[in-house]
């Protein structure tokens, strides 16, 4: 059951391609997700995450690659033949059987009956709060019952690894918020692996600990919803997770980067990681200061202000483009600034990471 | 002007709108009375008819109530064994018909092959060409490969035009079937005939119902294309026919009303059904 029985990971998908005709959806993609974690594949959509998703579930083949699970080589297994079980995202509930039925499928699929049967399904009703509904059609259920079924009906089976294909797209926002936590609550709990496919960056940093970010078939980044916000690898990964500030400039020296209608700008040597020339500098709009007091500085005006509550936002006009700011409202009432404005921004250079080029999320 | 003159034009003008409104609120429903009683009246005479006791061969006038004819129901020489064959052949043929059916429109929704195209075309030809020439065509081909016509020719033919029928039926209901859900089976550990068994079947167990119900009724009342291949066997529209040449027994009145009356107690029942389930389904929210 766990790592140390054999040392390998969960899964593992070594130069895994997809095409569909002409059309590569999966491009040599590898990836080790360790057993007990809540590991996200995020990206926008076609960027080829459900299809890997599909591809370790067994609802596509490889087109080249190998999947593995454990120790064993599944790629050209079907997938009632893998131990692994998925919520769809449609969660796909069979509508003329009975909620108990539903979750009881795989169960009677491996020939448990009676008690054994009765028992696990409605341990697992219980564990997602449907204890009583066993009776009930899917089409007598809310949405986020629904929800709860289909991740039953996966659960009792006690995969290897449960996949979850957008599981919480169809809930409104505050359901979604509170299964994002309860499903994080339910892994821990069990300690069965994740494999989580969003394209909602929020939904990705809140459960899971390590995330990949997709873009074209490929993985972009790979890492923990900290390291990714915080050093960003690439333009596309800087954008799609929060808000960020591109400035474009070039490398001056092992810690500075002097930006192309701008000052000089100093930045750790480690986020320079070598690159010399064209590179583009960014810095998340909470970590810059509307004042002076840290050692980069960009003067400029506001030229617009928005009040969303937790903070207020700023767009700042500077002689390298426009940046977002945003400032906690920390205490009661405005901040003081205010449109048209002349002040200097400012930002340390511990908060200042480094991608390669400018080209930016589509 | 007086109050009382327009008193007196508000009243007339409010008689004539009422009048209008009541026109505008029932021309409809009037409408619909007409066209049902005109699809009915055929119906209703052939039921009628089932009571009369005909003075001689012909049961066109109406000379009296009697219960005779639904006692007697078989009175008629080769009545019976025209009807046994008819529910044989239509039984039979349903059911080929249904399966083959429902497999060729699994394939035809399911799976890109060579002669798709082709062969949704060729399903819908039986369709849409006039009976006569597949009856024509069939005894041809029988007459070539020099097949004995009986039984087997008969329901060789029923089962040809039923596909199509059944074909159609069950791809309307595959193409909205939601492929996520075989999937979801497959994943939960059912292999493919244990995914069709459990999940396929009873999800497109209404369509198969509709098409044996429809390729049945297609069959039983067929005769164009039986009368061409039928050879010395006689099937009951083939018996009607035969019947009606020498005189109309009211007997065939009584089959027919008694069909009629399988068709609207099925339909009856349908509906009774689904009430029940919605009542049941809205009580156990």
């Amino acid at each position: 059951m766990t790592v140390g029985e054999n040392g390998n990971p969960d899964v593992r998908l070594v130069d895994v391609t997809k095409r569909f005709d002409d059309v590569v959806a999966v491009d040599r993609l590898s990836l080790e997700i360790e057993h007990g974690s809540f590991y996200a594949l995020l990206g926008p959509s076609g960027c080829g995450k459900t299809t890997t998703l599909r591809m370790i579930g067994g609802f596509e083949q490889p087109t080249e690659g190998e999947i593995y699970l454990g120790d064993a080589e599944v790629s050209s297994l079907p997938a009632y033949k893998r131990d692994v079980n998925t919520v769809f995202q449609s969660y796909a509930l069979f509508p003329h059987l009975s909620i108990f039925e539903n979750v009881a499928f795989g169960l009677r699929r491996r020939s448990i009956r009676g008690q054994t049967l009765t028992g696990q399904v409605n341990e697992i009703l219980r564990l997602v709060g449907l204890e009583g509904m066993g009776k009930r059609k899917p089409s007598q259920l809310s949405g986020g019952q629904q929800q709860r079924v289909a991740l039953a009906r996966a659960l009792v089976n006690k995969p290897r690894v449960l996949l979850l294909d957008e599981p919480l797209g169809a809930l409104d926002l505050k359901l979604r918020k509170q299964m994002q936590l309860e499903l994080k609550g339910i892994q821990h709990d069990i300690d069965i692996t994740f494999v989580h496919v969003t394209h909602d960056q929020e939904e990705a940093m809140t459960m899971a600990d390590k995330i990949a970010v997709m873009n074209h078939g490929r993985i972009e980044q790979l890492g923990t919803p900290t390291e990714l916000y915080e050093t960003p690898a690439t333009a596309f990964v800087a954008g799609f997770l929060g808000v960020s500030n591109l400035i474009p400039g070039t490398v001056s020296s092992s810690d500075t980067v002097q930006l192309r209608r701008g000052p000089e700008v100093r930045v750790r040597p480690e986020a320079l990681q070598g690159r010399t020339g064209e590179v583009a500098v960014g810095i998340r709009p909470e970590k810059i200061a509307l004042g002076e007091g840290q050692s980069n500085t960009l003067d400029g005006t506001i030229v617009e202000e928005a009040y969303v509550g937790v903070a207020t936002q700023y767009i700042v006009e500077t002689a390298c483009g426009r940046l977002t700011v945003y400032r906690q409202n920390a205490s009661p009432g405005l901040n003081g600034a205010s449109p048209g404005q002349r002040l200097t921004l400012s930002w340390s250079p511990d908060s200042t990471f480094v991608v390669d080029s400018l080209e930016g999320p589509e | 002007m007086s109050t009382a003159a327009a008193a007196e034009q508000r009243l007339h003008s409010n008689a004539l709108s009422s009048a209008w409104e009541f026109v505008k609120h029932h021309v409809l429903t009037v409408y619909a009375l007409l066209a049902f009683i005109y699809l009915m009246l055929p119906i209703g005479i052939v039921i009628a008819f089932s009571f009369n006791d005909p003075k001689g061969r012909f049961n066109y006038v109406w000379s009296g109530f009697t219960l005779d004819n639904w006692k007697n129901w078989d009175g008629v020489p080769g009545l019976r064994s025209a009807m046994v064959l008819s529910l044989e052949i239509a039984l039979i043929a349903s059911l080929i018909a249904t399966a083959l059916g429902t497999l060729i429109a699994l394939a035809l929704v399911r799976y890109g092959f060579r002669g798709r195209g082709v062969t949704n075309f060729l399903i819908f030809l039986p369709l849409s060409t006039p009976e006569i020439v597949l009856g024509a065509s069939l005894l041809t081909l029988f007459l070539n490969l020099t097949i004995v016509f009986g039984f087997w020719t008969i329901l060789i033919a029923h089962v040809m035009f039923c596909i199509s029928f059944a074909v159609v039926t069950v791809k309307a209901r595959l193409i909205g079937f939601d492929r996520h859900l075989e999937e979801a089976a497959m994943d939960l550990g059912a292999n493919e005939w244990a995914t069709f068994r459990r999940v396929t079947l009873p999800l497109i167990a209404p369509a198969l119902l509709a098409a044996l119900l429809l390729c049945f009724a297609i069959s039983i009342d067929d005769f164009v294309v039986t009368y061409f291949n039928a050879g010395p066997r006689t099937t009951f529209p083939l018996f009607v026919w035969g019947a009606a040449r020498v005189g109309a027994p009211p007997q065939v009145n009584v089959i027919g009303t008694v069909i009629f009356s399988v068709a609207v107690i099925g339909m009856v029942a349908n509906v009774l059904v689904q009430m029940r389930r919605e009542r049941f389904a809205a009580a156990a929210d």
